[in-house]
């Protein structure tokens, strides 16, 4: 034996380590694989040797190896063999290989459990270390769970290298075993005055991290941080402490006025780039956070923008692209003060480094004005011409698109200059945008009605030079331009100038180079231009070139019916049949044109992309519900499926009918305008259709400034935008002039009239500039009472969302951290050890159920502490901006309940208080589970817990019966009917606000899709003479109820109505709230905020209003099966309470519909007079109602699975029964 | 919090790295490959932030690089590090290496990989939990045969 081993290790001696290793595949280079996979079989052999020094070794060359790419996972046993090795330099090697290759999904990790709690008790601090510094790379819940109390110990080390570690450590536990963030978070507050520096600054990341993504938690800790961030010297603890509060300031603006000061200083006293960067990164924050109730901050604003206008200039590129970055997030909320500074910006356009010149073009997007856009456009032209590389160009096209298309094309004052700028685009070469330019022609020219006769005449232009842009194959991309071009000049054909030669252009033999798609387009638009010239031909009484013109059509039509693209050629074979038919007409003398034009009758309007997703589901349609009961046997099942199938393939034959001729066509299109006309869930025009239609041909009528004077709109050849700019200029001028002129008579008859407009020649405001022309944007429809959107904000997933932990409540026993003293000891024996993992799973499922049942629990006792907290908070806010505050006032509330728990975690160190400790916790669980009190773990115990398992599966299994129960409800049940009752007329929305402009109502509706989600609808009715836009509603979150923003924007951000208001008009916005506890009313307070525009100017206006969350507003109409009711009502869990209101005359039947209308219930069964009611919350809650009707009175008797929120939701009924 | 970071040559070699997010070793590869692909375009006098997010999570992180001689250091990070903190830590990193081996080149890194991720360890151990006190290094590491020297390190300007 003795002798194997010399020999083994003599052999080893000649083994490679890791410098041979390297060395090799160094010499290796041209066939490196094989040499691996050679060192690779070598390194499987010496893993098979006793000696741990080979194995450490071969290890060792593993862990190089991995870095090249190498799976090393097939090691993971000798990986653990290493790692427990007991000289460090082995134990090291192992913990940097585990470190890399080990993750959740490794089998062999859960062996490592007892040999890191050993080295993380070692005397050694050394090995402490390394254990820990492995463990923080391959930390799994398992782990997590049984180490958590180990390393919350070490957090106490007598050694801060220890000490930092353990603080740094905890993170990734938090993270793994969120339970154990409440009992160890008391002691990591405390590390945040640990006496040495880079322990506090380890705890600083850890909570700054945490907070981080879930910053309500740890709003209290804010008076802690703000004496570290007045005390601390050490300017990485200052960027983090900073960042943090960058975080917390949105959610309360009270402590961003706190900061400012502060902040300010440390802007001007430090020489640090980074330390300066970041406050003034918080300054914006801070200040974004206020826009809404301080507007005078501009002294920071100016400091701020000042300063990084100074890193902007500043010849390191790093500093010029932060200060780029965060000159951007102050473009959000103060434009004005970016602008100025739009020289710098321009300027940085010119840098040679692209990341700097797209943070520029980023922010050129906020920066442009109706006043300057032409300019900053024409600028960035001349930069696409310059620009080399084709990502770069491109990246300026989308740009330049996005900047004019933002926000409905609010900037942009001269559609005409726009769409010659879109044209001059198409001459790019190589561009992959073409879509985009084509989507731009497309949507400008139909939603700007006055636009369309020069955009034709643009597109007819564009197509006539069709070859130019289609030439050559590398610009397939700008081809797609011709898309737009063919479409726009076909539709509003009547606009075309010169028709027959546009025709003719779009039948060149070309255009069959062109892709498919594109050809479609052209052969369907060639017949719509073919339809209008026909219109045109027969009015004058040309009959013959009325025929010329068909005989052009079959003569060129053929090309495309050969084309080898389907659809092409399907429209051209159909096309030429039809015009082939004219033919025959026309050689009867019958005229053709009006039945022809008829085929493309009628507008197109801009749908909205979302439209058809948000169309309410009609009231009393239940999508889910079965039209036909299924087949109750299997016999029927056989049959239905067939007579389905026969019925579909009926309505194939049905479909293909159509060939027949334009006289029928005609008939079934006016049929077909008529059914959807009467149809209400058709996708109408907004005001009405006919209106439109008589809109169609006054485009004349629509003020088309002066233009004509200069403006040839035939513009032959190519366009040049600049010539637009020059007339644009020009035409400003003239309105300036204009308008100086008008002043000047107003203000010699009112002299004291707005002396701030005085000599006010060339400074006109934005809104000072009327656009060229009256530009009516057709708005893009929705349907009426359109749906919230629903795209999901949060994802399930998201490993932060367990941490969202409530910290300030104080710790119950039931939380504590597991604690296994007794495998602590070095003396354990392996016998015991292999015991170890049964009953720690078992404990882990117990735990597991326990997290369920404690969660509840949170939620609960939640809002109560939150209370607490508030005032806390509101304490230290509310006393003056001293820098040093005592954080005592935060502190004292839950200063002892939370410490108690935390010290006896520390004695829990001790053996027999660890004992105890062990004997308290299954306690709790036996309290929460009511479970047998034994807890030997004994194999025993194991059927022991099969049985519990049934018996508790029984229980859990009724309030899992609930869900079923109301699944079924969603078949049709003539009970849910409400709509034959005679229902007096109600109305859910109720009064919001009123002030001179602008009435506000609204309504609140809970979706079951969406647990904690409910939909206001606000209706605001403009009651003024003046115009109202620019609206935004923003509201103040509590913790509970939170306002959803759109994706990015900060908590003080308001949500901007997608719509403005004429006067007299009303229209409908939808906000989504989300709610955390449901069980009692709230109400929000919130400000609509817009901009009234009448003759005399516009001025800002703002109307404050409060939103009553009514415990009634989260429930949701649910239909239930009587039977589902009644096991509902059996199954016993369910709160009961009820009320008595007298002097009720109304009739029990409209009793019913007001309950069922007000409160969102549906009756389930109704007997004489008495009816029992149903409704769901969107959290889930049952809520059960039977109503009664005796003399004059009516009792209602409620059952719930929340006490609390059926006592609120009664409190309201008796409310609204009372007024009946 | 530090995500990930890389350590290649001007060929896209990696000489260390470190993923603080459990990858497959053939994603690992892929993402050293597109950072390099990244990082190696760019001109010597550009600035050091690339918004290269999507190799590693989402659009809230950055690449953070420094270029020295034939070695490009690569720092992948989440949004709530300070982006010239970071310029700050890889030009500590690299001092602490160069003290380390004297003049640390290339070969070093190659030739003693165990002992520059050791050297790295605070570095990393720390940037694993997003920490970045540097001063806090144990100044003197002497355990078998292993012996480390810290150096004392800049001041923080």
């Amino acid at each position: 034996m003795a002798l194997k081993m010399v020999k083994g290790s003599i052999d080893r001696m000649f083994d490679k380590n890791l410098q041979d290793l390297v060395r090799g595949i160094r010499n290796h280079k041209e066939d490196e694989a094989k040499y691996i996979s050679q060192c690779i079989d070598e390194i499987k052999q010496e893993l098979k040797q006793d000696n741990i020094a080979v194995k450490a070794n071969a290890v060792c060359k593993l862990t190089y190896l991995q870095m090249l790419g190498y799976d090393i996972s097939w090691a993971a046993f000798n990986i653990i063999e290493v790692m427990s090795a007991s000289k460090f330099t082995f134990k090291r090697i192992g913990y940097l290989a585990a470190s890399q290759c080990f993750h959740e999904g490794t089998d062999v990790i859960m062996l490592t459990t007892n040999q890191i709690r050993k080295d993380l008790s070692s005397p050694s601090q050394y090995d402490t270390g390394v254990a820990l510094t492995g463990l923080s790379c391959f930390v799994t819940p398992d782990l997590a769970r049984d180490l958590a109390n180990d390393i919350m110990t070490l957090m106490s080390h007598t050694k801060p290298y220890i000490r930092k570690k353990a603080v740094l450590i905890m993170y990734k536990v938090f993270l793994k075993y969120p339970e154990s963030l409440r009992p160890a978070f008391p002691r990591l507050k405390e590390k945040l005055e640990d006496p040495d520096p880079g322990v506090q600054s380890a705890a600083v990341n850890v909570i700054c991290e945490l907070a981080r993504r879930n910053p309500k938690n740890y709003l209290s800790l804010a008076p802690l941080f703000f004496k570290l961030m007045t005390s601390s010297t050490n300017n990485w603890v200052l960027i983090k402490i900073i960042k943090l509060f960058g975080a917390l300031t949105p959610l309360e603006p009270r402590l961003g006025k706190k900061l400012i000061e502060p902040l300010t200083n440390l802007i001007h006293s430090t020489s640090a780039m980074s330390l300066l960067y970041e406050c003034v990164n918080t300054v914006i924050a801070v200040l974004i956070s206020l826009s809404s109730g301080m507007p005078n901050h501009s002294a920071s604003i100016q400091l701020c923008v000042q300063k990084l206008r100074i890193l902007i200039e500043d010849s390191d590129q790093n500093l010029k692209y932060l200060g780029l970055l965060a000159m951007s997030k102050i473009l959000r909320t103060h434009p004005k003060s970016v602008q100025a500074h739009k020289d710098l910006v321009l300027q940085c356009l010119d840098d040679k480094d692209e990341s700097i010149r797209l943070r520029a073009l980023d922010l050129l997007y906020g920066m442009v004005s109706k006043k300057n856009l032409v300019e900053i456009v024409k600028k960035l032209m001349s930069h696409v011409d310059k620009a080399e590389g084709t990502t770069y160009r491109d990246e300026l096209l989308t740009k330049i698109i996005d900047i004019c298309s933002q926000c409905n094309y609010q900037h942009i004052t001269n559609f005409q200059w726009y769409i010659s700028v879109l044209v001059e685009l198409t001459r790019l070469e190589g561009t992959r945008h073409g879509h985009l330019i084509a989507a731009q022609m497309l949507d400008v020219a139909i939603r700007v009605k006055a636009i369309r006769k020069f955009a034709v005449s643009q597109m007819s232009a564009l197509l006539d030079r069709a070859h130019l842009v289609a030439s050559s194959t590398q610009r397939n991309g700008i081809c797609e331009v011709l898309y737009a071009a063919a479409w726009i000049c076909g539709e509003f054909s009547e606009h075309l100038q010169e028709p027959q030669q546009t025709l003719e252009a779009m039948l060149r033999p070309k255009v069959t180079t062109l892709p498919g798609h594109i050809q479609a387009v052209y052969v369907q638009n060639v017949v719509k231009l073919y339809a209008a010239i026909l219109q045109q031909r027969e009015q004058a009484a040309e009959p013959e070139a009325a025929q010329d013109v068909t005989q052009l059509m079959v003569e060129r039509l053929p090309q495309f019916v050969q084309s080898a693209d389907l659809e092409v050629q399907e429209r051209a074979s159909c096309v030429l049949q039809l015009v082939k038919h004219i033919q025959k007409l026309q050689a009867k003398d019958v005229p053709v044109a009006e039945e022809v034009s008829a085929l493309f009758a009628g507008e197109l309007n801009p749908v909205a992309p979302k439209a058809q997703k948000k169309v309410p589901v009609p009231e009393g349609l239940d999508l889910d519900a079965w039209i036909n009961e299924p087949p109750s046997d299997s016999e029927s099942e056989d049959e239905k499926p067939k007579a389905i199938f026969h019925e579909e393939e009926q309505r194939h034959v049905k479909q293909r009918q159509p060939e027949a001729d334009e006289e029928e066509l005609a008939r079934r299109r006016e049929a077909r305008k008529q059914e959807q006309a009467n149809n209400p869930f058709y996708i109408k025009s907004s005001p009405s259709p006919q209106k439109r239609y008589q809109d169609l041909p006054g485009v004349e009528h629509i003020p088309v400034v002066q233009i004509d004077l200069s403006v040839p709109l035939k513009v032959p050849g190519m366009p040049v935008s600049d010539q637009y700019v020059k007339l644009e200029e020009e035409r400003r001028h003239r309105q300036r002039l204009e308008k100086d002129r008008k002043k000047k008579k107003k203000k010699d008859k009112e002299k004291k009239g707005k002396p701030r407009r005085h000599g006010s020649l060339h400074t006109e405001s934005d809104e000072d500039i009327a656009p060229a022309q009256q530009v009516d944007i057709v708005t893009e429809e929705m349907p009426e009472n359109a749906l919230p959107s629903d795209e999901d904000d949060k994802d399930p997933n998201d490993p932060y969302r367990a941490l969202d932990i409530d910290l300030d409540r104080p710790l119950a026993d039931s939380e504590k951290l597991p604690i296994q003293k007794h495998r602590n000891a070095d003396t354990c024996k392996s016998p015991e050890k292999e015991d170890v993992p049964v009953t720690e799973k078992k404990i882990k499922k117990l735990k597991k159920k326990e997290k369920k049942h404690k969660e509840k629990e949170r939620e609960k006792k939640k809002g109560k502490e939150e209370e607490k907290v508030g005032e806390d908070l509101d304490f230290w806010l509310s006393t003056t901006p001293l820098p040093a505050v005592p954080p005592a006032p935060v502190r004292a509330p839950h200063g002892p309940p939370q410490e108690e728990p935390g010290a006896n975690a520390v004695i829990a160190a001790t053996q027999e208080e660890g004992e105890e400790a062990r004997r308290e916790e299954p306690g709790d669980k036996d309290d929460n589970d009511e479970r047998d009190p034994e807890k030997k773990p004994s194999k025993h115990k194991k059927k022991k817990h099969k049985k519990e398992k049934e018996e508790r599966s029984k229980d859990k299994k009724k309030p899992k019966k609930k869900k079923p129960a109301s699944d079924g409800a969603a078949e049709p049940v003539e009970n849910g009917a409400l709509d034959e009752d005679p229902l007096p007329p109600m109305s859910s929305y109720c009064l919001l606000a009123e002030n001179a402009y602008v009435k506000m109502t609204y309504d609140i509706q809970g979706s079951l899709q969406k647990d904690s989600q409910v939909t206001v609808s606000v209706v605001l009715e403009n009651q003024s003479s003046s115009f109202l836009k620019n609206m935004e509603l923003s509201v103040l979150d509590s913790l509970n109820t939170k306002l959803a923003r759109p994706e990015g924007s900060s908590v003080h951000d308001g949500v901007p109505v997608p719509f403005q208001l004429p006067p007299g008009v009303s229209n409908e916005a939808q906000f989504v709230f989300t709610v955390r506890s449901i069980v009692t009313a709230q109400k929000l307070k919130g400000t609509l905020s817009f901009i009234a525009k009448n003759d005399e100017g516009s001025t800002h206006e703002k109307l404050d209003f409060q939103l009553h969350f009514s415990c009634t507003s989260y429930l949701v109409t649910t239909p239930c099966y009587s039977d589902a009711f009644a096991k509902l009502l059996e199954s016993g869990d369910l709160s009961m309470s009820s009320v008595k209101v007298d002097g009720i005359s109304m009739s029990f039947q409209n009793l019913l519909a007001k309950i069922c209308f007000h409160h969102h219930f549906s009756v389930v069964e109704r007997v004489d007079s008495c009816a029992s009611m149903y409704s769901r919350s969107i959290q889930g809650h049952h809520v059960c109602l039977l109503v009664k009707k005796g003399e004059k009175s009516v009792s209602v008797d409620g059952k719930c699975s929340d006490a609390a929120l059926l006592g609120s939701l009664l409190e309201e009924m008796k409310a609204t029964l009372a007024q009946c | 919090m530090i995500k990930a970071i890389l350590i290649f040559n001007n060929h896209g070699k990696p000489r260390l790295s470190k993923f603080y997010q459990p990858y497959s070793e053939d994603t690992q590869q892929q993402i050293i490959r597109e950072t390099f692909h990244l990082v190696s375009k760019r001109d010597e006098n550009v600035c050091n932030f690339l918004e290269g997010g999507l190799l590693i999570g989402g659009s809230d992180n950055k690449l953070i690089y420094r270029h020295y001689a034939t070695l490009y250091f690569v720092f992948c990070v989440d949004s709530s590090e300070s982006e010239l903190g970071i310029l700050d830590l890889i030009q500590v990193f690299v001092e602490t290496l160069d003290k380390c081996f004297e003049n640390v080149c290339e070969l070093d890194l190659i030739f003693h990989v165990d002992k520059a991720g050791l050297a790295g360890a605070p570095a990393r151990a720390v940037s694993a939990v997003k920490n970045m006190n540097l001063p806090e290094i144990p100044r003197n590491i002497n355990i078998g045969d292993i012996s480390i020297k810290v150096p004392n390190l800049p001041s923080f300007k």
